[in-house]
């Protein structure tokens, strides 16, 4: 099924953060200003139904991006388009409410993303008034219902409040919450990192579940390699801010091209690897208020080059994957 | 590996005896642990995993005696080279503290204190448990931070925490607690809030660090995959007790407890994606509900009436032990 | 609630549970003193000058039907008490909840919004701060006068609650403005942002329930502060008008007597200043206490 335009297209995505010191304080001990370019032109498409996956480590941006997608942030550059609509233009519109409507967001932290005066009839019930859905009390009441029943909940559970209900219990909310508008895009942003293993699995079960039902798109972003095996079809790998592999998920584990993917995947400790010794390698990632030149990955890289300290490679297509490496193109 | 029912063998480092620990509050005392027996051999690796709420935080805090008041040892012991340490006052565990038992916690930025450099904090914990004055603590300050990786060690003993990167942070805290040359670690989620990467680095130090020395480790975290490549044993948790312990490939590869099984099939596997992740109903229970008889019972789909009603205590099962009558009955 | 944590602490509080009694007692009789108190002191008529300054009924030449004495126009001293309790527990109550409404919305604003509506308000807090609340008091009362010569009892209260109010919102404006802040990176707030609901209303529905526990302790406490503000400034002759003296009156006009050995008329009316503040401020230490999740 090919439609024209992909159901979500990034072009050249960026954001940067100005973290200079005060006017007074740079004033005084004269210090430049400093801007965090948390992302730096990162472009990716995402088919309708399918689940594209980001992974990286710390300061890698994938947060940012989420909250790019969501409207939390605008893009310093670059564009997010939404079935060729251009997302930031929309929310910057009095039409931002119907596209709030088609794009949700599920977070990370189970027991910070629900508001916890409220009961979670009103938590659920929230965007349905916020976007006049309904209005009827009773219907309201029976759509929270049917929500929190999706979800693997008991629907008499809306009177209780938040802290009652477990970690995995309240992740369950939150997407029952994201669910209320009928969503078409869902933006995961480490949605079971906080919970426990099992627990894990019956929320990726249930959100695996959805997609099939709904025939829900998602962006799952996550550190954990092996829970993002499991839910996505494609996997784009970032370090610094930007794209370095995006591949489909068997071809990217089974055969990772970048440096750095391989680095990751030998670096995550293994079940049937039982008393096996590994050499890790070396180095931590960069500070990114002050990036290495060139490929930010090459201080850390076994296969670096002159070439890699100088010139930043871009992103290449080869075959079904895209991948930023001189060593490799 | 290591059969814990030779009376034979030389005394354990650690050894701790049907501990119970407890928290009086207003609605009743809250059984926390509820009869925690295991023992650690000088030199030895054990892992020590379970879920939020299994408790196993509270057995390493109980051993390091750093329980939170009113949290107390109701019953049981702790044995440190068969000398019982859990009822010591804070003066008296204080010195077992750093000299014999040293620890690792989870976060390493409120691990060290911000306001000193890693050189003061250092030499403070050399000179309080070994007899050395400024000089040679110095000396042996900046050896310990070559040790666990640090480049350029003279100089960064002159660092403040903040300085320091996550995973250098850490290298420093396992330096902090190798400083009195203990001869057993608790280490409590040493890597959790570590990048990937960085993980691999400090778990790889920790191991060879440890067993360069013959310190024996009692590892805790919820991470599976850890445990595999670190761990000799290990112990698994649930609800305030051991469900199953054993020899680490044994408990990965063929757990005899339901629960264990329920875990290990539950993690995703980096190697092949599945339809659907193996998933256990329910939830672990509250420590003020925990149910009658095996703690795991309502969730397991093989239970039997004797489940309900008598709570099984660790029994062999091939070369694990777990505490599940389904395993008595299979007889081994 | 008698069940809850509070209830628990309560009922464990020997201290809670006194205070918690004299100041339902004094509120009370100030409420009710129309109907409380033996007589009504401030009706001219039923006034009688023989029964001036007459002393407390455990003293000599007393008369019964006035318990504590009398003052130099025949006042019953426990009913001009019931009376005067009742006006100071008024300001303060309206000073505390005008202040409570200034505070937490400015908070909430600076918190919430940040940038120059942030840095504004600050500063202006801060240079409230600098000035102390008796001299601003003293200030805005002047200018009250100066304006309004011929001002009725009316408008003389509420110059003088706003007087009181003017200094007394900073405190919440500031513990508010900080916890918005902690609150407004949270990931419900953010939620509700995806959802679209507009800023307004999430500081209104989502933060506000959320910022409110330490107010609560900080209005209890500034209750007792506000009634003693208000009582030096009767005192100073600044506060309430002497038709409808405030405890703070009494104690001034009862001062003028206090060597001349009618010490009845000033120190019946110190004694409930200090009962009420103390017991609220006692109350107010409770709650703080009782309210703090790591006190457990």
């Amino acid at each position: 099924m090919s439609t024209s335009a992909p159901f979500i297209d990034v072009q050249g995505l960026s954001k940067h953060f100005d973290v200079s010191a005060s006017f007074l304080n740079r004033l005084i001990e004269g210090k430049p200003k400093q801007n965090l370019i948390a992302v730096n032109g990162v472009s990716f498409q995402i088919e309708q139904g399918t689940t594209l996956a980001l992974v990286g480590e710390s300061g890698c941006g994938k947060s940012t991006i989420a909250k790019l997608l969501v409207g939390l942030y605008e893009p310093t550059q670059g564009s997010v388009k939404l079935q060729g609509v251009d997302v930031h233009a929309c929310y910057r519109s009095p039409r931002a409410l119907q596209l709030r409507r088609r794009v949700q967001m599920i977070f990370q932290d189970p027991y910070a993303s629900l508001n916890p005066r409220w009961h979670v009839q009103d938590i659920v019930a929230e965007p349905l008034l916020e976007h006049g859905l309904m209005s009827n009390a009773t219907d309201i009441e029976q759509r929270v219902g049917e929500l929190l029943s999706k979800v693997g909940l008991n629907p008499l559970d809306r009177i209780k409040y938040p802290h009652q209900f477990s970690g995995g219990q309240r992740q369950r909310i939150s997407i029952a919450r994201a669910l209320a508008t009928q969503p078409e895009f869902l933006v995961c942003d480490e949605p079971t990192s906080a919970l426990d293993v099992s627990v894990q699995a019956q929320v990726l079960n249930i959100m695996q579940d959805l997609q099939t039902q709904h025939g829900l798109t998602y962006l799952f972003i996550s550190h954990n390699l092996a829970v993002v095996r499991h839910v996505s079809d494609r996997v784009g790998v970032m370090y610094l801010g930007r794209l370095v592999e995006l591949a489909p998920t068997d071809q990217l584990f089974l055969n990772p091209q970048h440096p750095y993917t391989r680095m990751l995947l030998e670096a995550i400790p293994k079940l049937r690897d039982t008393g096996r010794a590994r050499t890790p390698v070396q180095g931590e990632v960069p500070n990114p208020l002050n990036p290495p030149s060139g490929c930010t990955f090459h201080p850390r890289c076994p296969q670096a080059t002159d070439r890699c300290k100088q010139e930043r490679p871009a992103l290449r297509t080869m075959g079904r994957i895209q991948i930023a490496c001189h060593a490799v193109t | 590996m290591h059969s814990t029912q030779d009376c034979n063998k030389t005394m354990a480092l650690l050894d701790v005896q049907n501990l119970v620990v407890e928290f009086p509050t207003r609605r009743g005392n809250l059984r926390v642990l509820d009869g925690i027996s295991f023992s650690i051999e000088k030199g030895e690796i054990l892992g020590v995993v379970g879920e939020s709420g299994a408790g196993k935080s509270l057995t390493g805090a109980s051993i390091i005696g750093l329980l939170e008041t009113p949290g107390r040892v109701s019953q049981g012991q702790i044995l440190l080279h068969g000398q019982r340490i859990d009822h010591l006052n804070q003066e008296e565990m204080r010195h077992v503290r750093g000299k014999k038992i040293g620890a690792i916690f989870q976060d390493p930025l409120t691990s060290l204190n911000p306001l000193y450099s890693m050189g003061q904090q250092l030499i403070e914990t050399i000179q309080t448990h070994l007899p050395m004055n400024h000089q040679q603590a110095q000396q042996r300050a900046i050896d310990l931070l070559k040790e666990t990786g640090i480049s350029a060690a003279e100089e960064r003993l002159h660092y403040y925490p903040h300085q320091f990167s996550g995973g250098m942070r850490q290298r420093v805290v396992i330096a902090l607690a190798l400083a009195a040359e203990p001869e057993l670690i608790v280490a409590d989620e040493p890597t959790t809030a570590l990048d990937v990467s960085i993980q691999a680095q400090i778990i790889s130090l920790l191991k060879n660090i440890c067993k360069q020395r013959g310190a024996a480790v009692m590892l805790i975290t919820h991470d599976m995959g850890v445990i595999a490549e670190t761990c000799d044993r290990v112990a698994v948790m649930y609800a305030g007790r051991i469900v199953e312990i054993g020899p680490v490939v044994d408990v990965i590869h063929s757990p005899a407890h339901p629960y264990t099984a329920g875990l290990m099939a539950s993690i995703p596997d980096i190697f092949h994606s599945r339809e659907r992740l193996n998933q256990i109903d329910g939830a672990m229970p509250r420590l003020n509900a925990i149910p009658s008889g095996c703690a795991f019972h309502p969730r397991c789909d093989k239970h039997t009436e004797q489940c309900k009603t008598h709570r099984p205590e660790l029994m062999h099962a091939g070369a694990t032990q777990a505490a599940c009558w389904l395993v008595a009955k299979e007889g081994v | 609630m008698w069940d809850s944590d509070l209830g628990y602490s309560f009922r464990h509080s020997p201290m809670a549970m006194v205070a918690a009694l004299i100041a339902f007692i004094c509120l009370f009789c100030a409420l009710f003193a129309p109907w409380v108190a033996p007589t009504n002191p401030f009706d001219m008529v039923a006034l009688e000058l023989s029964d001036s300054l007459l002393p407390p009924i455990w003293q000599e030449g007393s008369n019964p039907k006035y318990l504590l004495g009398t003052d130099d126009q025949g006042r019953d001293i426990l009913s001009a008490l019931m009376y005067g309790a009742r006006i100071s527990l008024l300001v303060g109550l309206a000073s505390v909840f005008l202040s409570v409404i200034v505070g937490v919305t400015l908070g909430l604003l600076a918190g919430f919004l940040g940038g120059i509506l942030d840095a504004f308000i600050m500063r202006v807090c801060d240079v409230m701060l600098s000035f102390p609340a008796i001299l601003v008091a003293l200030l805005i009362s002047g200018i009250g006068r100066a304006l309004f010569p011929n001002a009725n009892d009316a408008l003389a209260f509420g110059v003088l609650i706003v007087s009181i109010t003017l200094t007394g919102w900073v405190q919440y404006a500031r513990t508010v403005r900080g916890s918005t802040m902690v609150e407004r990176q949270k990931e419900y707030v953010q939620a509700a942002r995806v959802t679209g609901v507009s800023s307004l209303r999430i500081m209104r529905r989502h933060v506000l329930p959320n910022v409110m526990g330490p107010v609560l302790v900080l209005a209890t406490i500034q209750v007792a502060t506000a009634i003693i503000t208000e009582a030096t400034l009767s005192f100073l002759g600044v506060g309430s008008p002497p038709t409808s003296p405030s405890l703070g009156t009494l104690i001034r006009i009862g001062n003028d007597f206090l060597f001349s050995g009618e010490w009845w008329i000033t120190i019946f009316p110190g004694l409930m200043l200090v009962l009420i503040s103390l017991s609220i401020n006692l109350l107010g230490d409770w709650l703080r206490d009782a309210l703090n999740p790591r006190l457990q």
